[in-house]
């Protein structure tokens, strides 16, 4: 069913990952990700792979959610690890299929590749898990004010961002509802040839459409009524700011960047 | 009445998500029957499994457990049948007016027996006959669903169910958001259907006074569980234990339990009409006397 | 000029149309109508579907402006734009749909939406905001999703909304035609209680007769204009006018009425059933 799918599911909590400034948190994952990239070997993968671990430990997010999450990526790791098996040149031949062979370099980029993706998107979960969207909508909005002064509806943005969270759930019940009530007058949206089915879908989407408009527009007027002005002169019920625990992270990360950096400079 | 049953509801159980962590029963052992032209009233609280139930009738749902058995046969016996259901039970979901799309009311109205594959003629022929039932012009028919009133787009929308000639009609609290008038129009639109077509109507309602004056048999759901299958006469007896439900029971109903504590000899009334012809009798009985 | 310094609300020959679209006629909703609405009050305004109860309400905060009269809020001139904020500030709106009011996927952050607008400071915010939350008895709610709430509850939220912007008046457009009895019940009790213990003006438009019995004052709308004003019991005895309108009474002077239309005389001011079965048993042994 529809209502199953989880877009960008929040566990709430309360360890020091939960607690941490959003700001913190999108700053780091992105330090986290360039240093993936300069990562090369063994030594620097080992030491990513403390820290993630670590963090996890920390976070207290179930190990098994983080897995379950990767599920729908599985196809995109395994034409990754195809793709590098196949196309690296050097290192001993293992096995040829035609004019394909399987080298020992092959095997070891597609092993580092797929172990690289798995880390990369750990650590995007592992944000998106902790934070809740409103808190991370609140941190991009604030980590980009500076470019209010290029003219940049940074606010607005931001708004629309979070009423498109807000909305989604709702959206998606309301689908359906559609799709069986319509369902009750026979539609048939399982069977027939790709031109059928989109056919099929022409009863669901015109209400669909109508039904958000109007939402929209409703939504519109509420805010209104509720003093909406844009984002001059708003203030903020929950301030952003930086604690003991985002110096930490900040102090860690500085630790972990460098160990990497001098693995990479030792070309170890 | 000559009782013929012509939907069977066995053992039921329905379990949501099954094997998470958010799994959760909607429906445990729920039998009855429904007889062909009975007007079947469901009342509960939200969350008891009403609209789970609606859309186990019609083949929407398929059951954890159970059966439902339809003239006979078991929806679920085979997939040509499964599909069967679906126009044999019309379905009316709560807010039926959003459910429209097409350009014309006529359009909206003919979706139904189109996707039941009948010809041009039946088609026509069911789309005037259901918009007649609910007081749809002509000029209406020609017109775009989006531009006429709330009320209108609901009785449309119903229309558009009924086209299907169900002999099983369901309908999810098919008043809600109207004005006395507009709720009235529905309710004898519905009668009407029931008694031209001898049809089956089932109506999901929170509005007691509602299900007291149309039903004949009204089926409490509660956690769950079917908690009562009786006329409304006998439900509303219980008055302390709907309360305890979540339910309200009709105000007439309400003034004659007063009556009765007062240290009346009455009977439990549940519509005005009866109040009035009972409080009559007693006031004349009482003049002549 | 006494009378009027009470008035929180006063309509004045206002007068309104909607344009038609593609060169149809105008549509006129109002074209005289006087009310006024008393500071603390709490008044109910019925009327059927499309009698213009809606575009009403939407005068009483700046969202509609008049096409001629005038509106004025708090003694503010609804059409004056500089006192657009003053105006929806002291005037909170709560509409049909639960949903579509909520701006935020959590309850907290959505009651704060109304005193972030207005600059509030955080602190300030804060307090508000629990406030408001323990007014309509959501405050174990805060964190949660309101998409994963009951319509009550939801309902509940927007009421808590609007009651952090600290406003003088509520105008609720029909707040309970989407819920549950028990929805509606909570609804009505809390509305109640921020009229009586706030003395928040409350004007609740509704097509359902029991809770327009429990204000204290009915006003009935028909084609634009007043059709009747009064308490309920002066509103609802009028038995007749509310048929040949398109409403009803409580079924407790519907009852009272069938009966004096058989030839009885019952009084029709008996809105609970409780007066009304005592009334029909002092009739019967009488």
């Amino acid at each position: 069913m529809l209502k199953d799918i989880t877009l960008g599911q929040f566990f709430p909590g309360k360890s020091p990952i939960h607690r941490m400034d959003p700001r913190t948190k999108l700053i780091l994952t992105v330090v986290y990700i360039v240093t993936l990239f300069l990562a090369t070997n063994w030594f620097s993968y080992g030491l990513m792979m403390a820290f993630l671990v670590l963090c996890i430990k920390i976070s207290t997010i179930p190990p098994k959610s983080i897995v379950r999450g990767m599920k729908p990526l599985v196809f995109i790791l395994v034409f990754t690890a195809i793709l590098n098996l196949f196309y690296s040149d050097g290192g001993v031949e293992l096995v040829r299929i035609g004019s394909l062979a399987i080298t020992t370099e092959g095997l070891k980029r597609a092993f580092f590749m797929i172990w690289r993706i798995l880390m990369l998107i750990s650590g995007t979960f592992l944000l998106t898990y902790t934070t809740s969207p409103i808190s991370l909508t609140d941190g991009l909005e604030s980590l980009m004010n500076p470019l209010k002064k290029l003219h940049v509806p940074v606010h607005e943005l931001a708004m629309m961002m979070s009423i498109a969270l807000r909305f989604i759930p709702t959206l998606i019940e309301e689908t359906d509802k559609i799709m069986n009530a319509q369902k009750a007058r026979g539609a048939d949206f399982e069977t027939g040839s790709i031109i059928d089915r989109a056919k099929a879908l022409v009863p669901v989407l015109v209400p669909l459409f109508i039904s958000a408009f109007r939402r929209a527009d409703e939504l519109a007027t509420a805010m209104e009524c509720r003093c909406y002005q844009g984002g001059e002169g708003r203030t903020k019920m929950k301030l952003l700011r930086f604690s003991r625990v985002d110096i930490r992270a900040f102090e860690v990360c500085t630790c972990l960047v460098a160990g990497v950096v001098t693995l990479a400079a030792f070309g170890l | 009445m000559n009782l013929e049953p012509i939907l069977q509801v066995k053992d039921l159980n329905y379990i949501y998500s099954a094997g998470t962590p958010f799994e959760h029963k909607a429906l445990e052992n729920v039998s009855f029957t429904l007889n062909r032209g009975e007007f079947v009233g469901v009342i509960g609280h939200t969350g008891s499994g009403k609209s789970t139930l609606m859309q186990q009738l019609n083949g929407l749902l398929k059951p954890t457990s159970g059966q439902v058995i339809l003239d006979g046969v078991d929806i679920w016996s085979d997939k040509k049948i499964t599909r069967q259901a679906r126009f044999r039970v019309g379905l009316v979901f709560q807010y039926p007016e959003y459910q429209l799309f097409e350009e014309t009311v006529y359009k909206d109205i003919a979706f139904g027996p189109k996707n039941m594959g009948l010809s041009a003629e039946e088609i026509d022929r069911r789309v005037r006959e259901a918009a007649g039932f609910v007081g749809i012009t002509e000029r209406q028919l020609q017109a775009s669903p989006f531009d006429l009133s709330g009320g209108q787009k609901r009785r449309v929308a119903i229309a558009g169910v009924i086209a299907m000639e169900p002999e099983v009609l369901i309908l999810d609290e098919p008043t809600a958001g109207l004005d006395p008038i507009g709720r009235a129009e529905i309710l004898s639109n519905i009668e009407s259907y029931r008694k031209a077509k001898n049809a089956t109507i089932m109506m999901v309602s929170h509005s007691m006074e509602d299900v007291a004056r149309m039903t004949d048999r009204l089926l409490v759901l509660y956690g769950s569980h079917l908690a009562m299958d009786a006329p409304p006469a006998e439900v509303f007896t219980h008055a302390q234990e709907l309360v305890d439900m979540g339910l309200n029971i009709p105000q007439v109903t309400q003034i004659f339990l007063h009556l009765k504590q007062m240290g009346l000899d009455v009977d439990n009334v549940y519509t005005i009409e009866q109040a009035v012809s009972i409080l009559s009798r007693l006031k004349e009985g009482k003049v002549h006397a | 000029m006494e009378e009027n310094m009470k008035d929180i609300i006063s309509a004045q020959k206002l007068a309104f149309r909607y344009q038609g679209l593609d060169g149809a006629p105008d549509v006129v909703v109002f074209e005289n109508l006087n009310l006024s609405i008393k500071e603390g009050s709490f008044t109910a305004v019925l009327g059927t579907n499309g009698c213009g109860k809606s575009t009403l309400a939407k005068h009483f905060n700046s969202i509609l402006l008049p096409s001629g009269g005038k509106v004025y809020v708090c003694g503010l001139d609804t059409s004056d734009p500089d006192r657009l904020m003053a105006v929806r500030r002291n005037v909170g709106m709560v509409f049909q749909n639960p949903d579509n009011q909520i701006v935020a996927n959590v309850v907290e952050e959505d009651v704060a939406f109304g005193p972030e607008n207005l600059g509030v400071a955080s602190p300030e915010i804060r307090r508000r905001v629990d406030v408001a939350l323990k007014q309509v008895g959501m405050y174990e709610y805060r964190e949660h999703a309101p998409h994963l709430l009951s319509g009550g509850q939801k309902q509940r939220i927007a009421i808590a909304g609007v009651i952090a912007m600290e406003p003088r008046c509520i105008v609720l457009d029909e707040p309970t035609a989407m819920l549950d009895p028990q929805g509606r019940k909570d609804v009505m009790d809390t509305v109640k209680r921020l009229n009586q213990e706030k003395g928040i003006t409350v004007i609740l438009i509704t097509h359902h007769m029991d809770e327009a019995a429990q204000a204290d004052r009915v006003v009935v709308l028909n084609k634009g204009t007043v059709a009747a004003d009064g308490t309920p019991r002066e509103v609802f005895s009028q038995v007749k006018l509310l048929h040949q309108i398109g409403l009803a009474a409580p079924d407790s002077v519907e009852l009272c009425w069938e009966l004096n239309q058989q030839g009885f005389d019952l009084p029709l001011t008996m809105l609970n059933p409780k007066e009304c079965a005592q009334a029909l048993c002092d009739w019967l042994k009488a």
